[in-house]
């Protein structure tokens, strides 16, 4: 995206920050301007981002906005890439996108199953890539890496089963950042 | 009373359950099928049976420690995510490549789409009904794994590309025995086309079979094949290049009707495309450094078996490895499925605080409730195929 773009960008859609990493852009917005942002850039002739590439989920659990989601757009025209961020806490919802991007809903449902996050109006909001019956959101930075449940099988009932986790040793993540 | 009108039974639609276990489902997809007779009313994948934890797992990884997880996302093409990892990476510490490395590197994600289109038609076509290219195509699969085999001692998960380079350099003749693969391959190619390309049986399976109309391809975010088989020259080697793409000389097919038989055509053609590139490759190569020497990367073998420094650098290498600084990127490449990306945020630690893994197939599956719609049940099998997916991908 050139420089000319980018201007009449900040003048068309309500952006609280502009970021700049390397050569790769990222709006950020509030919740409620979400789908009219999308809608702009997906059909304004200037942008033209109509291919939705993938929507992320991030978790920043220390801070008072916890969860980040990001659009990544794709102009096929101006071949140009976008990121919109949103920022919210854990008892906000967020407005689906299904109807501005189609294939927001896979996205949306991943995001919802590994970070908890309520997609309103969404079509469809089950559960995608954890196990039947998964209790829990595994991405959240709280969620331990090595889960809550083993999964064996039980030789006296012939099926398998889960039970809580025991771990003869505590889970180590070493970090080098103070040695001493 | 009882009136007439309540005793019309209402017809309910036929539910199957396709998959796990099944052949056809490349993998582990469970799909529930709705079914008027033979007829799709709906298509319900369930995905996630396959699911690892890739993404969670990666967190608590250094970022060398990361790498291998790439090839074990889409194990047909398992170069080409390293190479997008290593490509993030490179892009967050403003590595630069040594053009030795950077040939070394498309060389070998040329091989990885042949390796991986083979796969994709080859498994295609069994599942169709014909399994003699799929004997073909896993013969010369072999010989592609070698290669693998010879540069790294793994025929699949090879951890090859490595953030500022790749791991070692070429043995020795291994680019005479690439050559006199090229010139020969084209032959067994010429065979698969054959036995297919004209095939009264495979094109009725595959003509006017899952059509998807440009506008419904960029509606469902499609990349790759899955694109340009829609009609939208679109290819991230030729729009958003990297390494020394710029340079050589390849063209990109694109399908017209946007059907399963045009893209197992631009697949066959890709694969022609790829040996050509392998061959100016060749061309290209000329001696010199495989990686990105500085502080942070590993010494060489003498450098650390006779300097002090060399052997910290080691040490520090494989315990703490990258220390990269605060920042982001989405980095793309096109892989042989499609636009397999990379989203990871640094944090100044030598743990990814994030490492988002946007795989193509999991766009396109998506999809398959739609594209499915209206046609047979054995046309599912023929898009399944045609979608070329793997679950290691998908599930992550």
């Amino acid at each position: 995206m050139n420089f000319k773009a980018v201007t009449i960008l900040t003048k068309a859609l309500p952006i609280i920050l502009f970021q700049k990493y390397n050569s790769e852009i990222s709006l950020l917005i509030r919740v409620k301007d979400l789908l009219l942002s999308l809608f702009i850039l997906k059909k304004s002739i200037l942008y033209q981002f109509s291919l939705l590439t993938a929507i992320s989920g991030v978790d920043y659990y220390d801070t008072k906005y916890r969860f980040n989601i990001t659009y990544e757009l794709l102009s096929l025209t101006y071949n140009a890439r976008v990121r919109l961020k949103i920022f919210l806490n854990e008892m906000e919802a967020i407005p689906s996108s299904v109807e501005v991007f189609k294939n927001a809903n896979w996205w949306e449902r991943e995001v919802w199953d590994l970070y908890g996050i309520f997609f309103s109006n969404h079509p469809d909001l089950r559960r995608i890539l954890t196990d039947y019956g998964f209790e829990g959101h595994p991405m959240r930075k709280d969620f331990p890496v090595y889960g809550y449940l083993e999964v064996f099988y039980d030789d006296v009932h012939k099926r398998i089963a889960m039970e809580p986790i025991e771990l003869s040793q505590e889970y180590r993540v070493f970090s080098f950042d103070t040695p001493w | 009373m009882l009136k007439k009108k309540d005793l019309v039974n209402e017809l309910r639609n036929f539910t199957v359950n396709f998959g796990p276990q099944h052949p056809a489902a490349h993998g582990v997809l469970r799909l529930v099928l709705e079914l008027n007779g033979e007829i799709v009313k709906k298509a319900d994948p369930h995905i996630g049976l396959l699911h690892r934890g890739t993404e969670k797992l990666i967190e608590y990884k250094t970022y060398l420690q990361a790498l291998p997880y790439f090839d074990r996302l889409d194990y047909v093409s398992m170069m080409s995510q390293e190479h997008t990892f290593s490509l993030a990476i490179e892009k967050l510490c403003n590595f630069k490549i040594p053009r030795r490395a950077q040939a070394i590197r498309v060389l070998f994600l040329e091989i990885t789409r042949i390796l991986n289109h083979l796969l994709a038609v080859g498994c295609h076509a069994m599942d169709v009904g014909a399994m003699t290219p799929f004997l073909w195509a896993f013969e010369e699969r072999e010989k592609l794994m070698e290669f693998y085999e010879r540069v790294s001692g793994a025929r699949m998960h090879a951890a090859y590309i490595r953030p500022g380079g790749v791991s070692v350099d070429l043995p020795l003749k291994f680019l005479d025995d690439v050559y006199y693969f090229a010139t020969k391959f084209i032959i067994r190619l010429n065979e698969i086309e054959e036995m297919l390309t004209n095939n009264r049986i495979w094109k009725e399976r595959l003509v006017n079979i899952g059509i998807v109309d440009y506008k419904k391809a960029i509606e469902w975010g499609f990349s790759g094949v899955m694109l340009r088989g829609s009609g939208i020259p679109w290819d991230l080697r030729k729009t958003q290049p990297c390494e020394i793409y710029p340079e050589l000389d390849f063209y990109i097919p694109v399908g017209n009707n946007g059907d399963c038989y045009d893209r197992y055509i631009i697949r066959i053609e890709e694969m022609r495309e790829s040996i050509s590139i392998i061959k100016q490759v060749l061309n290209i190569l000329q001696p010199g450094p495989i990686k990105y020497y500085h502080k942070g990367q590993v010494p060489s073998r003498l450098e650390s078996k006779v300097s002090m420094e060399g052997v910290i650098h080691h040490f520090k290498y494989f315990t703490e490895n990258l220390r990269i600084p605060t920042g982001e990127t989405y980095t793309c490449t096109e892989a042989p499925k499609g636009e397999f990306g990379v989203y990871l945020i640094a944090n100044n630690t030598e743990h990814p605080y994030r490492c988002k893994i946007k795989a193509p197939g999991f766009g396109h599956l998506q999809a398959l409730e739609e594209m499915t719609k209206g046609h047979m049940i054995a046309d599912v099998v023929t898009i399944i195929g045609t979608q070329d997916i793997v679950f290691g991908e998908i599930d992550r």
